[in-house]
């Protein structure tokens, strides 16, 4: 196909000076700024011993919330799982021995190594069940270890809401950590 | 040339062949640390306070990894190539001081006496093609590249050779003129008069002043002949994985690195031997006994440890060199440099002009090589044609 010449822009290679072309003022610059780096303050977070800031939308281990009575939040709607890219939810529903909805899970097992934490389990649950905390040094020595089920999912929810780092967000209106503002 | 004192120099062997090769560990330390601090990171703290430990760790692990040769590999050469890496770049520090050293006597028997009487701080002391035998040793590391590149049998390797040839055989020319202007004013290739050379003549003898685009040219080439960035085209990682030495691991991999920082060291050394006096400083030339000993070693070795500092500043300064410009950096810009810059020693010293007179000499021949290339009628002038309203914008160089 012949190019039309409106599509043509002919760029001259730009020209430089006789300082330019000399390239160690140039360098010099440079250096100047490598050094200035050098002695400047550190970004480094040494870890074991500095725990990081997270930022309030941090997507970590997932917890099933409780209600104000213990109970598992979750109506076994399979929002979660069917929303879920990586297929690594899996519910057994049940018929709920509480009086306030028809279902409830039997088991509830979430696959953390398939998992990619993305949140959208978390975007789909209709009634807060499901939330995404800022625990993020998750490690195993085995592939069943790294299978959370109900009672561990609720253990973690235990744990952070006793750490106080993952508030319970049960007011209507707020969607999530991340829209709240930051402490 | 003066005798050996047997002992002495196995002594001299063992010693500094010990410090060498700790020095080479703590130089990749010192690398990670500027590395990181350049970047805003701290760097390696974990091993030892402040990290100190760290070249010991890495040192076991270089040892216990395991060694593998590849399959369909040349073994001999794949086994040589690392050995003569690290023998070459060892060898080549034979003949530089590392220490306060004397000139080499005339012919005077006092002077022999006097002469063999004290301690030079090089293991061959007063051979008197130094310099020569450094560069000649030193160009020998290529077939260690070439033999590794070579023998793994890989693409990655191969190109990382061929490109790795290129530049050495390049580099060495205005290397070797570069330097030519010193030994020209020096009278000697001897390392050790060089130094005393300059070390009589106090500080505003050293060769710097009337050598300030020898200085630069040789610093540039001995950058390339190292292998360092920004022309470390060989083993460009981003490029070619490891370059050479990709199918090289555990101790022999090492072996290169320690050949390589070895390489650094001397010609860290060289620069301070040719251009900056040596052990000379103002204030410590006439200091004799162990404590004025003592003091030079320090002094030469802070101004040698100072340009090791620069060759990894310079790393995190400047971008790699493509191909193209390396080659025409070194034929279209340093050689004629490194060439007017002989002749214009040669005068100087054929018509007994004061030596400083190269001082201003070389800042003209700086600028004046900046003015030619902006007036050299170059290739035809390169114009990007980008095309636009098609699917994918196309950039085309002529």
């Amino acid at each position: 196909m012949p190019i039309a010449p409106g599509d043509v822009t002919w760029i001259e290679e730009p020209k430089i000076g006789v300082l330019g072309r000399l390239y160690l003022p140039a360098i010099v610059t440079g250096l100047q700024t490598t050094v200035r780096h050098m002695f400047g303050p550190k970004v480094t977070v040494e870890f074991p011993e500095q725990q990081p800031i997270l930022p309030p939308n941090y997507r970590g281990v997932h917890r099933l919330n409780r209600d104000e009575q213990g109970r598992v939040k979750c109506v076994a709607c399979y929002m979660c799982s069917t929303a879920c890219p990586a297929h690594c939810i899996d519910i057994v529903a049940a018929p709920s021995p509480w009086p306030d909805r028809e279902k409830y899970p039997e088991t509830f097992v979430i696959d953390e190594l398939r998992c990619i934490y993305c949140g959208m389990c978390e975007e789909a649950c209709p009634v807060d069940a499901i939330e995404l905390t800022s625990l993020y040094d998750l490690t195993g020595l085995s592939r069943e270890e790294m299978m959370f089920d109900k009672e561990k999912l609720l253990s973690v929810f235990d744990e952070t809401v006793k750490a106080g780092t993952d508030p319970i967000r049960t007011k209507p209106g707020h969607l999530s950590v991340a829209s709240e503002p930051l402490v | 040339m003066p005798d050996f004192s047997f002992w002495i120099t196995i002594a001299t062997i063992i010693v500094v062949m010990g410090l060498m090769l700790t020095i080479c560990a703590y130089l990749i330390y010192v690398e990670r640390k500027i590395a990181a601090w350049v970047q805003d990171r701290i760097g390696p703290n974990r091993v030892g306070p402040f990290g100190l430990l760290q070249p010991l760790a890495d040192g076991l692990k270089f040892l216990l990894k395991e060694d593998i040769i590849p399959e369909r590999v040349d073994k001999l050469l794949f086994l040589l190539a690392p050995a003569i890496a690290v023998i070459t770049a060892l060898l080549a520090f034979a003949v530089v001081p590392f220490g306060p050293t004397t000139a080499p006597p005339g012919l005077g028997a006092n002077e022999i006496q006097q002469y063999k009487n004290t301690y030079q701080f090089v293991i061959a002391p007063g051979v008197d093609i130094g310099i020569v035998f450094v560069f000649a040793v030193t160009s020998l590391t290529v077939y260690a590249i070439i033999l590794g590149g070579w023998a793994s049998n890989s693409k990655y390797s191969l190109l990382g050779a061929l490109r790795s040839s290129a530049q050495l055989i390049s580099y060495e020319i205005p290397m070797g003129m570069s330097i030519l202007g010193v030994v020209l004013l020096t009278g000697s290739l001897n390392l050790e008069t060089i130094i005393d050379r300059q070390a009589r003549a106090g500080i505003w003898g050293w060769y710097i002043w009337y050598q300030p685009l020898g200085f630069l040219l040789f610093l540039i080439s001995v950058l390339a002949e190292c292998n360092r960035l920004p022309f470390d085209l060989p083993e460009a990682e981003q490029e070619l994985i490891g370059g050479y030495h990709t199918e090289y691991s555990a101790l022999k991999f090492g072996m290169f690195f320690l050949g390589e920082y070895t390489h650094v060291v001397t010609t860290s050394f060289l620069l301070v031997i040719l251009f900056f006096g040596g052990w000379s400083f103002p204030g410590i030339s006439g200091l004799e006994g162990l404590g004025g000993n003592i003091l030079k070693l320090v002094v030469f070795l802070l101004k040698m440890s100072s340009f090791i500092v620069f060759y990894m500043l310079i790393r995190w300064t400047l971008p790699r060199f493509r191909f193209d410009q390396l080659m025409s950096l070194a034929w279209k810009v340093m050689i004629p440099l490194a060439l007017v810059n002989l002749v214009c020693v040669m005068v100087v010293k054929e018509f007994g002009w004061p030596p400083l007179w190269l001082f201003p000499v070389s800042l003209v021949l700086v600028v004046g090589a900046a003015v030619v290339a902006g007036w050299w009628p170059a290739a035809p002038a390169r114009v990007l044609v980008v095309m636009r309203g098609h699917e994918q914008a196309e950039t085309v160089v002529h």
